[in-house]
């Protein structure tokens, strides 16, 4: 039996999208919705769970299953649906506060144990249900209405803390760069394992223009690199590029250099170094980069193997009888 | 008389004389890594074998290893066997064992006048006598000798004796002393020795020459029992008269892990059990990892928040799904609490107490969980709450929570306690067949034409659970407030109301699908003890034993805590007092007043102990009708 062709429209549930006018959100959800009916999975076989925050009502605005949980906890909800049902095609939508703050925790742990589920990390660096207080990506200085002075916090990158936990897929991209969006988030859901998304997403509320260098299309190519697996680093209409020099890397004018030079992306290396210094290079100093940081396959996932572990026990030991187990170990009769 | 098995009876015979006695109370002491805890559990098990009623309490401390020699590091194994039906592991003690001059100082105070003391003469040395900080050796005292029939064995050298042809060096040698200890209880109480020749056999099978010294130690300790003049008579205890049955020695723990087992097979759903360490809960997810092939998967989770959390998820994706911690968790779950409360989704949620608050007390059992459970989360979040009151309960608690879970939607909660997860009793193991069908029934795919309704309801106010993967049935459920019927986020004034009515309706309504309150006695009279959890033993024995006096006591022991059987408050009212003895200050006395208007009276302690039979007789006693206490204090004048 085919399956019936799905249209965006399809993925939509009948509620109001609530989010302010000219939020990043929006492009967000309708680039999800536009890449779900390519990814051929039924929309009951979906299911969106989010935590607390601006980003956590989306599962509201889609027409699969889903759930609002609580703060910083999605993942957690996400392991244990994951783990009984694999079934599932599981989304995890959550914010920089949500994901890196209360939840950092579930957030770290999720990624190590390689559950086959997608993250989707909306990076607008402020709070902004609570209206408007530094978040854990707010730059060092950043003048809140927490912060009156500024924050002295140092920010926290979700791509490092992903990579220092070893997840299998780390990516980023950008709310208004629509395409890019729409293709990292269908390599997400085509990795298996844990896949994290970073979007640099617009709070034009509270944060307005904080990633314009990345957002807006004018400055984009100055300031930021589109990785592509087995292709060298060059951003700046080709102009520039990024080369590997000891332990560090710097941006070099292409033609000042033989193109053997640059570095070369890799994201299927199993060793995290580079993917951490691509991770590191930030405005202004170097271009940052989008796209697929690391995607390495073939480890094994949370969901499979505690399932594999089960079906192993009941080849082993046959399939549970509840008579032997009560009636095991040392008994007696009375009467 | 029920019959022993002929097969378990003892395979060594004295020939010194036996007394028969009707109960045993034993207490094994020594330091935390002396064994104490496995030659009490083999003490049970035999007894137990050999049809004895028996009722146990183990007392160890927080410390895997706390200081060698020192009071602080005292682990003590309490068992009652008994040729009658015994519901508490004793007040006082028949015999107390003890391995060093800590084990006894801390423990002699409950042995009883003219009590056996069988002490390790090896271990009351100058250097324990210190770590014990004792001034001179306590055994040598001559009010000890007057006081107790005191039996002094010199356990270390004749251990090493026995156990010497196998070449093991002292420091291993010394660790078969419990098994010498045992042989001479085994002695002492005419037990089979051949459940635990069994058990070493498959324990040490791997290291035939530590099962072979084993061995050699118990035999020793049994001849020496049998040759030594100390000993004049052993004493032997009839089989019980329990129900006839097929029956299995059991612990707290073991008995809720069987239940929700048991629960997921009756109800045709796979187990996922979500779970952070601690104690006193964290057997129940050792016994649980046993399982995998009754389709249980267990998680342990990377904090109690994910614990519970990942239940929900497991629940939301149409498993049976339970998560288990004992206080400081549960205090850390509260929140996820209210979320599985307000989606309306089965779940289990265990609380095996302990003394609290805060880290309090780990390894000791308190009852001060409960306004917790009643009333830890934030908002009107009213959850069911079902209590076990014995080690084999907790089995029945456990489906009992599962149907109750499952039929009303909703999340349960099992408030259990350390006394009863780490105590154990003799379990009448069920027959599968008839084990209560739980019928689950998740709603069917639609071609979707038609909006789904995910908050329309049944009789019982229960929402569907429609789980993932069913076609056109797609729903988000969250924390927010839902909209009557169709589940959608409502900020509606009017809505929430009826929300949170019908949320409290759902779970009163509860009360018509329990049985009645049974009453222990009359159903009126001059005092009603009223109890629920872990106290079960002590009051049902202390309300017999002042029945047998003559005076008009009856007894409630309450398992449906919340909402409470439909006959409460007649019955609170059937009686001139009522008292209510809890291992905590007043929690489930403040919800009696609060929700019967009854006045009752308080028996309160917090000290990490179980109530002893003996003072619930005297303190009920106090509040007795002067003509009914006359007797007593007749007595006392005379």
């Amino acid at each position: 039996m085919s399956l019936p062709v799905l249209k965006p429209a399809d993925f939509a549930s009948d509620q109001d999208v609530r989010w302010c006018p000219g939020c990043g959100d929006y492009s967000i959800l309708a680039q999800m919705k536009k890449v779900l009916p390519d990814l051929g999975v039924p929309r009951e076989k979906i299911v969106f769970v989010s935590g607390i925050g601006c980003s956590s009502r989306f599962p509201y605005y889609m027409n699969t299953y889903g759930m609002h949980s609580i703060h910083g906890r999605a993942p957690t909800f996400a392991t244990g649906l994951k783990s009984t049902r694999p079934d599932l095609m599981v989304w995890v939508i959550t914010g920089d506060g949500d994901a890196l703050s209360i939840g950092g925790n579930h957030f770290i742990h999720a990624l190590r144990r390689n559950l086959d589920v997608n993250i989707v990390l909306f990076n607008n660096r402020i709070y902004g249900l609570t209206k408007g207080q530094y978040s854990p990506t707010s730059l060092e200085g950043h003048v809140t209405k927490s912060t009156p002075m500024g924050s002295i916090d140092h920010p926290l990158s979700p791509l490092s803390v992903a990579l220092a936990a070893e997840a299998t897929f780390v990516a980023r991209s950008i709310d208004a760069h629509v395409k890019h969006l729409g293709e990292t988030l269908k390599r997400a859901a085509q990795h298996k394992g844990t896949s994290l998304v970073e979007v640099y997403q617009n709070c034009n509320v509270f944060n307005d223009g904080a990633m314009a260098y990345a957002q807006e299309k004018k400055q984009r190519d100055q300031n930021v690199v589109e990785l592509q697996h087995g292709k060298p680093l060059v951003f700046d209409g080709g102009k520039k590029g990024v080369r590997l020099v000891g332990n560090h890397l710097e941006v070099v004018n292409t033609d000042d250099v033989p193109q053997d030079d640059l570095l070369i992306h890799d994201e299927k290396d199993p060793n995290p170094s580079i993917h951490m210094m691509l991770a590191r290079m930030s405005y202004p100093v170097m271009p940052e980069p989008i796209g697929v940081l690391r995607a390495v396959e073939g480890i094994p996932t949370y969901d499979d193997q505690i399932n594999d572990q089960v079906e192993l026990a009941k080849k082993q030991k046959g399939e549970g009888d509840l008579d032997a187990l009560f009636n095991s170990g040392d008994t007696w009769v009375v009467g | 008389m029920a019959q022993s098995d002929p097969a378990v009876s003892s395979s060594v015979a004295s020939s010194k004389s036996v007394q028969t006695v009707s109960g045993i109370t034993v207490r094994l002491c020594g330091d935390s890594g002396d064994g104490m805890q496995l030659l009490g559990t083999q003490l049970t098990n035999t007894s137990a074998l050999a049809g004895n009623d028996v009722a146990t309490f183990p007392d160890f401390p927080a410390e895997i290893r706390a200081p060698r020699g020192t009071r602080a590091g005292v682990s003590g194994f309490q068992v009652q066997f008994a040729s009658e039906e015994i519901f508490t592991p004793g007040d006082t003690l028949d015999a107390l064992v003890v391995m060093n001059p800590a084990a006894m100082v801390t423990n002699l105070g409950d042995l009883r006048k003219g009590g056996i003391l069988i002490a390790n003469e090896d271990g009351f040395v100058e250097k324990e006598f210190k770590l014990a900080k004792v001034e001179a050796n306590p055994l040598e005292a001559s009010v000890i000798e007057e006081t107790y029939r005191v039996i002094k064995v010199s356990m270390t050298k004749l251990t090493r004796d026995a156990v010497s042809e196998f070449g093991l060096g002292n420091k291993i040698a010394d660790r078969c002393k419990n098994f010498f200890a045992m042989g001479m209880v085994y002695w002492l109480f005419g037990r089979s020795l051949e459940p635990t020749e069994r058990f070493i056999e498959d324990k040490f099978g791997k290291k035939p020459d530590v099962a072979a010294a084993n061995l050699a130690a118990l035999k020793a300790g049994w001849a020496f029992g049998e040759t030594t003049e100390a000993f004049g008579e052993s004493y032997q205890v009839e089989a019980a008269e329990l129900k006839p049955g097929k029956y299995r020695n059991i612990m707290g723990n073991q008995a809720l892990a069987l239940g929700l087992v048991a629960a997921s097979k009756c109800s045709g759903k796979e187990m996922f059990y979500g779970t952070y360490p601690i104690t006193p809960a964290s057997d129940i997810l050792h016994e649980l990892t046993k399982y995998k092939n009754f389709g249980v998967r267990t998680f342990q989770a990377e904090d109690e928040i994910s614990a519970i959390c990942s239940t929900i998820g497991a629940a939301f994706g149409g498993t049976m799904a339970v998560t288990a911690s004992s206080g400081p968790g549960i205090a850390l779950k509260g929140e996820a609490m209210g979320l599985g409360m307000m989606l309306e989704i089965p779940m289990i949620v265990i609380n095996v107490q302990r003394g609290g608050p805060s880290t309090g007390l780990p390894t000791k059992t308190e009852q001060s969980d409960l306004l917790q459970a009643m009333y830890g989360r934030n908002g009107e979040a009213p959850l069911p709450i079902l209590a076990p009151r014995s080690p084999g309960d907790c089995f029945d608690i456990a489906v009992e929570a599962w149907r109750i879970a499952t039929e009303c939607m909703v999340p349960v909660i099992i408030l259990s306690d350390g006394y009863i997860a780490n105590g154990s009793e003799p379990w009448k193991i069920p027959k599968v067949s008839e084990l209560p069908e739980i019928k689950i029934q998740h709603p069917e795919g639609t071609d979707g034409s038609e909006a789904y309704k995910p908050y329309s309801r049944d009789e019982f106010l229960a929402r569907p659970w429609a789980i993932p993967g069913t076609e056109g049935l797609m729903h988000r459920v969250g924390g927010l407030e839902k909209e009557d019927v169709t589940g959608n986020v409502s900020y509606d004034p009017a809505n929430h109301q009826h929300m949170t009515d019908t949320r409290a309706a759902k779970v009163a309504k509860i009360a018509e699908r329990v049985p009645e309150q049974d009453v222990f006695g009359e159903p009126s009279g001059d005092i009603l003890v009223v109890s629920w959890g872990g106290t079960y033993g002590s009051c049902h024995t202390a309300v017999s034993q002042l029945q047998k006096q003559g005076h008009k006591v009856s007894h409630i022991h309450l398992r449906y805590i919340f909402p409470m059987p439909s006959n409460i408050g007649e019955l609170l009212r059937s009686f001139k007092k009522v008292i209510v003895p809890e291992l905590n200050m007043g929690q489930l006395r403040m919800l009696l007043r609060s929700e019967h208007l009854v006045d009752c009276i308080g028996i309160n302690k917090v000290q990490g102990k179980p109530f002893s039979v003996t003072e619930l007789v005297e303190q009920v006693s106090e509040h007795l009708p002067a003509s009914s206490a006359g007797k007593k204090a007749g007595k006392k004048a005379g």
